[in-house]
């Protein structure tokens, strides 16, 4: 049985905005009877550019159903401009939340509103403020690299199954899951690159933030890639710019560890604490 | 949790009241272990002994020929592996499409080890294909495990023809029997079967129980090493109550097993024909003709199982979906796949199992609510072109 929220089943029970538009100006449908879930959505615009009316349609479970409802809410009175903001993350917040496995449902919402816009301009010989275009990586579920880039991007994911829950790329015979990884690398390792993730390094420490970062780095950044080759590291003291530390486990019988020294710890200590740090090994 | 409504005993089941009082003594005054010297431990024992003849003689077999056990699914496994293990030569293993998870993921995991699974395929009736089973049959083939009725649709499959035909072959025939047992008559006198699982919770007893039925001189591996218990084969301290409450309910299910053939299955042909004939747009899934009694599996298309469940849920009706509406599976049940029933309507199934303990009034109360529910998701599907 699933956790849902009462937001979820209130939407759920009693969905707002149900049925079609009669002369709508913007229809989008999304997923299929094969795929176990698929949403049409339609608006309609009033004289000053706003979401009038907004109906839906949806073939699938409880939250994919809520996840619909609650979209039309929110859009209701929204510019297009506005509208094109909304994403799947929209939709889980207003609705309390929805279980991990679910979240495809929030992101079938954002993929109908979409479809729905892009149609809008299509009708007025226009072309969309962005299309969303790209190859298809997930055969089963036609899942774009470009729809997966998103997901990740916007929901910070770091594994395949958390994108397969996301969008379902992944989740039929599963021959995707290493494009996907690779995927998840480039969104991940941009971020990396572009600071995105990391707190900027600060100008000038006081001697407690400074031991408080070298700590931090070493559990965060240096300690499970040493943990995955049976090795580990401690911290020992800190005097100065001068970090001591003692290698353990197979750390400590590696030949590579000066190399492990200089080239790991110490330049990741450099790129996240300070730049003047000089790191030494204890030797028992 | 008042007013429950509970079609869903493919499941599990209510344990019967006549099991509870007869397994309560266990969990208070009687609390001796039956391997003791004491009398206060070999009491218990000897009601060991009378809850393996309940379940012998329910099945036609020897009491010798039942190991207690603590589920369906550790019957399953000692049976495939523990067949395989003594078979070291053999390399291969035939089971179906349509199997439970206990055996198939069992079968899956063996072939990781390089053994070679044959996995039969079943019509869109749900019957076996009996010339493929033929031909997958042969001389390397260390074991045949095919269920004896399944637990999404009921249909039921001729295990004894196939125990013979592998018996023939010289393959050690396993059956998956969780679903069969207390339902159907069950007779392994003078039958080709050398393995049967069953599992407690499906016939009234509590959860946590199981059997598994070894014919005499058919060789499998101790699949927990340990004291003396089972006759060896088993070892570790009884699960006392549960096994004196799956042989109370065993004796029972003997009992009733007419009622279960007669009330039972008017019971369920009353509701499938009452919900077939107030929704438009439903068929039901699997073998009508060789079918559990209490087992009607409905496809209602254009609509998704959960949110049929949910439903019905508000009004204390507990059935189950094929459905699995989640991220990480494409297909919605791999029986209604296996058997080829198409996406718009294997999406939306739902299956409902019935007991002796159901009523002619519950079953009336549920064909009340099933129409406004499928008309009322079927309003908010895209795939209905105009209002129901």
């Amino acid at each position: 049985m699933w956790d849902y929220t009462n937001k979820v089943m209130d939407h759920f029970k009693n969905p707002h905005n149900v049925g079609k538009i009669e002369d709508p100006d913007g229809v989008g449908e999304v997923g299929s009877m094969a795929c176990g879930d698929a949403l049409r959505l339609m608006f309609k615009l009033d004289e000053n550019g706003r979401i009038k009316d907004v109906k839906f349609q949806t073939f699938g479970c409880a939250s994919a159903i809520a996840s619909s409802s609650i979209l039309t809410d929110i859009v209701k009175g929204m510019t297009l401009e506005e509208a094109a903001q909304v994403t799947n993350k929209s939709i889980v917040e207003r609705l309390g939340g929805l279980p991990e496995q679910k979240m495809h449902c929030s992101v079938m919402g954002q993929e109908a509103l979409e479809a729905a816009i892009a149609d809008y301009y299509k009708r007025r010989g226009g072309t969309p403020p962005q299309i969303k275009r790209g190859t298809v990586v997930c055969t089963c579920f036609g899942v774009t690299d470009e729809e997966i880039r998103k997901v990740v991007q916007e929901n910070n994911l770091s594994t395949v199954e958390e994108v397969t829950n996301y969008c379902k790329a992944g989740g039929g015979c599963g021959g995707c899951k290493a494009k996907i990884a690779e995927l998840i690398d480039q969104v991940q390792g941009t971020r990396s690159a572009a600071g995105g993730k990391r707190p900027a390094k600060p100008a000038r420490l006081t001697n407690i933030q400074k031991i408080q970062l070298v700590q931090e780095t070493i559990n965060d950044q240096i300690r499970p890639a040493l943990r995955a080759d049976g090795g580990d590291i401690d911290l020992i003291d800190i005097d100065g710019n001068k970090v001591i530390v003692a290698f353990r486990g197979m750390c400590a019988q590696c030949k590579m560890a000066e190399f492990t020294m200089s080239e790991v710890v110490q330049a990741k200590l450099r790129e996240f604490v300070s730049d003047d740090l000089v790191v030494e090994e204890l030797k028992d | 949790m008042d007013n429950i409504i509970f079609l869903d005993n493919n499941a599990t089941t209510r344990v019967a009241p006549e099991v509870i009082e007869e397994m309560l003594p266990f969990l208070t005054d009687r609390y001796g272990n039956p391997s003791s010297m004491h009398t206060f431990g070999g009491s218990v024992a000897r009601k060991i002994n009378e809850a393996r003849e309940r379940v012998a003689s329910l099945l036609g077999c020897e009491p010798d020929e039942i190991l207690f056990t603590s589920c369906g699914t550790e019957s399953d496994n000692t049976a495939v592996k523990g067949t395989l293990a003594m078979y070291a030569t053999k390399r291969k293993v035939v089971t179906t499409r349509v199997e439970h998870p206990a055996v198939l993921a069992t079968c899956r995991d063996l072939e990781r080890q390089g053994y070679s699974v044959h996995e039969i395929s079943v019509n869109r009736g749900g019957q076996l294909d009996m010339d493929e089973l033929g031909i997958r049959i042969d001389d390397n083939t260390a074991l045949v495990s095919v269920m004896w009725a399944n637990n999404e649709t009921g249909t039921i499959f001729p295990v004894e023809q196939i125990a013979e035909l592998s018996k023939a072959r010289g393959a050690v025939f396993h059956t998956d029997a969780v679903q069969a047992i207390g339902k159907i008559p069950i007779n392994l006198k003078n039958s080709a079967i050398d393995l049967l699982s069953l599992s407690g919770h499906k016939l009234h007893a509590p959860k946590g129980v199981g059997a598994l039925f070894v014919r005499r001189g058919t060789r499998v591996a101790t699949f927990m090493h340990g004291g003396h218990q089972e006759f060896g084969r088993r070892g570790g301290t009884e699960n006392v109550p549960g096994i004196i409450a799956l042989g109370k309910a065993c004796q029972m299910a003997q009992k009733y097993m007419e009622e279960e053939n007669t009330k039972v299955r008017l019971l369920r042909d009353r509701l499938e024909q009452g919900i077939l004939s107030s929704c438009p747009d439903c068929f039901v899934n699997g073998d009508v003709t060789n079918r559990l009694p209490n087992t009607s599996n409905i496809s209602f298309e254009f609509i998704e199982g959960e949110s049929i469940l949910m439903l019905l849920d508000q009004f204390g009706i507990c059935a189950s979906s094929g459905s699995a509406c989640t991220s990480g599976s494409l297909e919605p049940s791999h029986v209604l796949r296996a058997m080829g029933v198409p996406f718009t309507a294997a999406h939306g199934s739902v299956r409902y199992s019935l007991s002796r303990y159901n009523t002619v009034e519950e079953i009336d109360f549920t064909i009340k609510q099933m129409a406004p529910i499928v008309n009322r998701l079927r309003q908010l599907s895209p795939f209905v072109q105009s209002g129901v």
